[in-house]
């Protein structure tokens, strides 16, 4: 009898009272609505502009050889880093193309590219602020602490509510997510200039602007360099999953593998690896770029 | 043209605003830096510093770390900003210039020499050194060639296309003092140069800066903390303590009034006979007479002075040899040109004691000083030498 008396008040408990639900979901729901048909124009525009740019540079590489792309890609990496290098990632590119992902590469490759252009558009001059006035470093640095937390999927919610399904929205959640390291690496390079060189560029009367272009930022170069790979590497990472709003390319085949069980082992294997070469050409090319920016002296003190 | 330094009443304090402001205060009481920066929390790093260097000086600084010594001289292209006193560079107060009048400053009229180099590691020597010029606008044409020059003047020829990480410590350093000589500055700050360098290419260096700054007209003011380094560089030296001035003086001086124990202590393990140099303990000649000069006024002159010769200069001061009033007396000539004793016996004013005192010693009297150029600088006394030997 007690007992019975106690579960049933307890169930009372455990019952989540109905003035507590709230319909947050329409809530938020009404304000994209509001906020997507408010700001249209601008957003449209820039969609339609993004789309054009992306469905422009897909078909110029689409129209070059293959062997093209081997070619200057096994060039590239022999000149920047070694012959070996240069032969492994030309043979990269010719596995990423017999493996019938040519157009899926080409797809992602346009949308890391785009995004790594803009990040650089963006990061450069944000890490560059960062590193010059306090205001501005006080207000970036738990953004970014904050956008290095939160789960990737997160990047997709707003670029879907803004530009709606599709390239757009694949490039800018992809941008939003990889602008960080480029922040940061370009402020890192340009605080950790040596306090003597700064002082000497000051001290034969250099402006600030001569300071920062013809002083800090050559010698904060290896650091940006650095910014970029990580930047580049995070985009091919967030393009997969990118997929998720809308866009093709090489994560359309893995979701595509990922869907169909076991018998899609195979497929995403496939898949898999020709991201992996992608992040890897992208990598070694670009580390071999930021060692040109390398001025120490590498071991001696 | 090389101009006079006047800093007066100049002081150093960093921390924040109202930090430095209560520090400030404190400046002229009797506390010791410590104790100003515990009650205060700002750092006192120069105080109520006064210094006449002239034009043309190689004025020396010297002291322990955290002496001040480097506050101090950064004050002179206000890399530091003093927040007392007066700084004058010939007869401009720094202090009191525009942000464009400072920039000015910075671009025609002072250049600086950092202890670590502070090179742009990802220029070349030739960019490296052409770095100030580049940045006022001056022709392509011109800072090139001006570079060239200042790289020829170190000594550094066929290295212009190399990065600074291929070269060693000194031929860095080379770099750093021609890139400071390129837009030949009135004065040229140095700031611990050496210190970073091998004993032995640290002497090398000095030598050469002897001998560029004899063939320069600018005034030379080197920080170090190597007293030995700072003898044989110094016309004169200053030596600091807890920010503070302790003694200001030529080389000799300090030998014979130290100041002060810490004085003594600081100068106890230096060999006079290496360190002192003619210069520091010449004389000015009491009379030095032109070619050109008549007979009559060059004999008053003399007879005036109580001289029994004089020492005779072309128009350019370059040495040509002496005249005695014997010979003054006697002449029946207009002008003294006739007259001259060519005199081969000189002393090369940037020579040590050690290698001057054999000539003197044969000659028994004064000899002549001349400079790189053979212009006549002063005259060197067989009794001021013994003196100065004497300790």
């Amino acid at each position: 009898m007690f007992e019975t008396l106690l579960s049933g008040f307890w169930e009372s408990l455990v019952e989540i009272p109905e003035f507590l639900e709230i319909n947050y979901e329409a809530t938020i729901q009404r304000f994209v609505d509001w906020f997507a048909a408010t700001f249209d124009v601008i957003f449209g525009a820039i969609r339609d502009f993004v789309r054009r740019v992306i469905y422009n540079l897909e078909l110029w590489l689409l129209a070059i050889p293959w062997f093209i792309f081997v070619i200057l890609v096994f060039l590239a990496g022999w000149r920047l880093k070694n012959l070996t290098t240069g032969v492994v990632l030309g043979l990269m590119v010719v596995y990423i193309a017999s493996s019938s992902l040519w157009e899926h590469t080409m797809s992602t490759f346009v949308i890391v590219i785009f995004s790594v252009i803009v990040c650089f558009i963006l990061g450069l001059p944000l890490g560059i602020l960062m590193s010059k006035y306090r205001p501005v470093e006080a207000v970036l640095r738990p953004i970014l602490d904050l956008m290095q937390t939160l789960p990737t999927f997160v990047y997709l919610i707003p670029a879907l509510m803004l530009l709606g399904l599709g390239s757009p929205a694949a490039a800018l959640s992809t941008t939003i997510f990889a602008l960080p390291p480029l922040i940061r690496l370009t402020y890192l390079g340009i605080t950790t200039v040596p306090t003597e060189v700064r002082e000497a560029g000051t001290a034969f009367g250099s402006t600030p602007i001569q300071l920062l272009v013809k002083v800090e930022i050559p010698q904060a170069l290896k650091s940006i360099a650095q910014g970029i790979n990580q930047t580049t590497m995070l985009a091919i990472s967030m393009v997969v999953i990118a997929t998720l709003v809308g866009f093709g390319g090489l994560g359309e085949e893995i979701y595509g593998a990922l869907a169909s069980g076991r018998r899609g082992v195979g497929q995403g294997f496939v898949a898999g690896f020709a991201t992996v070469f992608l992040a890897i050409i992208l990598d070694r090319l670009i580390q071999g770029v930021a060692e040109r920016f390398d001025h120490s002296e590498g071991g001696e003190s | 043209m090389a101009k006079p330094v006047t800093i007066q009443n100049s002081s150093v304090v960093f921390g924040n605003h109202a930090q430095k402001k209560a520090a400030i205060e404190l400046l002229d009481g009797e506390l010791s830096p410590q104790e100003i920066r515990e009650r205060t929390g700002a750092t006192v790093a120069v105080r109520n510093v006064n210094l006449d260097i002239k034009e043309g000086e190689l004025f020396v600084i010297v002291g322990l770390s955290g002496s001040g010594k480097s506050s101090l001289i950064r004050t002179l292209n206000l890399l530091n900003r003093p927040a007392t006193g007066k700084t004058f560079v010939g007869d401009r107060n720094l202090l009191e210039m525009s942000k464009k009048e400072l920039r000015r400053y910075r671009r025609n009229d002072v250049s600086m020499v950092f202890q670590n180099f502070a090179l742009l590691t990802h220029r070349t020597v030739i960019r490296n050194v052409q770095y100030p010029l580049e940045i006022q606008g001056v022709s392509k044409k011109e800072y090139t060639e001006r570079a060239e020059e200042a790289i020829r003047m170190v000594g550094l020829e066929g290295w212009e296309h190399y990065m600074p990480s291929q070269l060693s410590g000194g031929m860095r350093q080379r770099v750093g003092l021609a890139r400071a000589l390129t837009n030949d500055p009135e004065v040229l700050l140095m700031d611990e140069p050496y210190s970073a360098l091998d004993p032995l290419i640290r002497r090398e260096m000095q030598n050469e800066l002897i001998k560029l700054e004899d063939e320069m007209d600018r005034t030379i003011i080197f920080i170090t903390h190597d007293m030995n380094e700072a003898f044989r560089l110094g016309d004169r030296i200053a030596l600091m303590k807890d920010a503070e001035m302790v003694q200001i003086g030529k080389p000799d001086e300090f030998f014979d009034n130290p100041a002060s124990d810490y004085v003594r202590n600081f100068i106890a393990d230096v060999d006079k006979t290496r360190i002192l140099k003619v210069r520091s303990i010449m004389n000015k000649p009491a009379y030095i007479a032109k070619q050109g000069d008549r007979v009559k006024d060059t004999l008053e002159a003399v007879k005036k002075r109580e001289l029994s010769f004089t020492y005779v200069t072309d128009e350019n001061r370059k040495f040509l040899g002496y005249v005695t009033l014997d010979q003054l007396k006697r002449s029946r000539g207009k002008t003294i040109d006739r007259l001259i004793n060519e005199d081969e016996t000189v002393i090369y004013r940037n020579a040590f004691l050690r290698e001057a005192w054999p000539k003197l010693k044969e000659a028994e009297y004064a000899l002549p000083v001349v400079d790189g150029k053979g212009r006549l600088r002063g005259v060197l006394d067989y009794d001021v030498v013994v003196d100065a030997l004497a300790d």
